[in-house]
């Protein structure tokens, strides 16, 4: 694997490596797919234990200044005025046509907020951004190599977090976060994640990734703590049929036939991508994001062609994989308005067959 | 992550296994094939037994958690016989990809087709010099 030269190495990389990870490229991070157990072990570990993910991949943004964050809600389509200190918010970045920049988590810190956004887009948004600021008042700052991130996901992360650290995780709520010592080290605990289940992630300085790394596998052990890979994590979002960047989110779509409307808030004051977004909502979109299951032993992939009982083409698909909870072929797809109602049977042209599935409600997996 | 390549059998340069014995090759997917896969979950078959086919034919598509990948017949001849076992439980396939995962047999037209595979220790040059 010549191309392992050029991909990004983060902190733990060898730490993975010892561990018999199978590592991959992903959006030019030298990144875990999985360790020797497997995609499904893992689901299971976070579904029903406790496993920690390595996403230091993923971007972070620091905004400062006494206009931070009015600017950051002019720049974002949720309201990060209504935050409050350590309180976290998932919100998205649009253009003015109401197309997907990214999704993000936008958090207020005590002395500044935090932009958490997907690694294959780092560069974009920071650009975007760059490229939005105002001559004063505000002052931008990639941080990503800086930070190491940490998910710590399943029903016994927080008896496990709470081990790491002297604040009590259990004032921690859903979508807020603290400044805290993990293993001694100053960084931020967050009770937020991407899997459905409890979950915290912790953000430490990069310097001290190894220790924190081996001080939560000594505590990890009596927890079964397992390591999980970006394998699991798809899987995991997919179940809750979170969105994806590069699947139910691009430049493409907006946030009204993402079904991610939730995270736009039309009484504020004006954001980029407002007039756009509104005009969506108002004309109705010609197409919706809904999650479907196979009704047969078959796997649905991006790309994949929707069709309907007259065989004409509705749509695509834009996530698809095996469910490990479900033991069934599951995937989101974008489908013509009047064709994505719930219980309505579509097909899914998979290879030379077009094999039968059913919108279902969200999400996929219900405790 | 390691990998074994039996011995006893040849191999195609798409990560086929076949092991002639009794007059009748039978067909699997190497260890290097199911470790790459990951977690199958899925064997689709494209052919019944009795039926003909030619060497490159795909015989099976293989689909794992994320990825799915295409089996090709690495001989050519008549379906003898598909392990109807992988239809409950394709991880079979993961765990003993030369024991109880093969996937099927097939009476060769051409017992010398098989001879020509790839021995094992050109196989092994040949996962090696790929990456």
């Amino acid at each position: 694997m010549s191309k392992q030269n050029q991909l990004v190495r983060l902190a733990l990389c060898d730490e993975h490596i010892r561990m018999g990870a199978k590592m991959v490229d992903f959006s030019g991070f030298y990144m875990p797919l999985h360790y020797q157990k497997g995609i499904i072990y893992e689901h299971q570990a976070v579904r029903q234990n406790v496993g920690v993910f390595d996403v230091s991949h993923m971007g972070e943004f620091e905004v400062t200044g006494e206009n931070a964050l009015s600017w950051v809600s002019y720049m974002t389509t949720n309201n990060a005025e209504t935050l409050h200190v350590n309180q976290v918010q998932y919100s998205a970045m649009c253009y003015q046509d109401g197309g997907f920049v990214d999704d993000l988590l936008v958090y207020r810190l005590e002395d500044r907020v935090m932009l958490v956004v997907n690694a294959s887009n780092t560069k974009k948004d920071f650009l975007w951004l760059k490229h939005h600021l105002p001559k004063s008042g505000v002052e931008l700052k990639d941080v990503s190599s800086s930070i190491t991130l940490l998910a710590i996901q399943g029903p016994k992360s927080k008896e496990l977090v709470q081990k790491l650290t002297p604040i009590n995780v259990e004032e921690i709520g859903y979508y807020w976060c603290k400044p805290a010592e993990i293993c001694g080290v100053k960084g931020i605990i967050s009770r937020t994640g991407y899997t459905g289940e409890l979950g915290y992630e912790l953000y430490i300085p990069v310097e001290q990734s190894i220790h924190v790394w081996n001080e939560l596998w000594k505590i990890g052990k009596a927890f079964d703590l397992e390591p999980v890979g970006l394998g699991a994590r798809d899987s995991l979002r997919l179940e809750m049929k979170f969105a994806l960047y590069g699947h139910e989110i691009d430049a493409e779509h907006n946030p009204i036939e993402a079904n991610l409307g939730w995270i736009v808030k039309m009484d504020k004051t004006n954001f980029i991508g407002k007039d756009a977004i509104l005009k969506a909502k108002l004309e109705l979109p010609k197409r919706y994001n809904v999650p479907f299951v196979m009704k047969d032993k078959a796997i649905p992939r991006q790309g994949m062609k929707v069709v309907n009982s007259s065989n004409t083409e509705i749509g695509i698909v834009t996530s698809g994989m095996w469910s490990p909870s479900l033991d069934k072929g599951i995937g989101t797809a974008y489908v013509r308005n009047g064709e994505h109602t719930v219980d309505h049977q579509i097909f899914i042209q998979i290879r030379d067959k077009a094999q039968p599935a059913t919108i279902v409600e969200p999400p996929f997996y219900r405790k | 992550m390691a990998y074994v390549i039996s011995k006893n059998r040849n191999y195609t340069k798409t990560h086929e296994w076949c092991l002639t014995a009794d007059h009748v090759c039978l067909v699997g997917i190497s260890d290097y094939a199911q470790s790459e896969l990951g977690d199958i979950v899925l064997v689709d078959f494209k052919v019944s037994v009795g039926q003909e086919v030619k060497a490159g034919d795909v015989i099976a598509t293989i689909e794992a958690v994320k990825t799915v990948s295409d089996v090709y017949a690495p001989v050519s001849g008549t379906i003898k016989e598909i392990n109807s076992k992988l239809a409950d439980d394709p991880s079979v396939v993961n765990q003993d990809a030369y024991g109880d995962g093969w996937l099927l047999k097939i009476s060769a037209a051409n017992y010398s087709e098989c001879d020509a595979l790839l021995k094992p220790d050109e196989y092994e040059n040949y996962i090696s010099s790929s990456h």
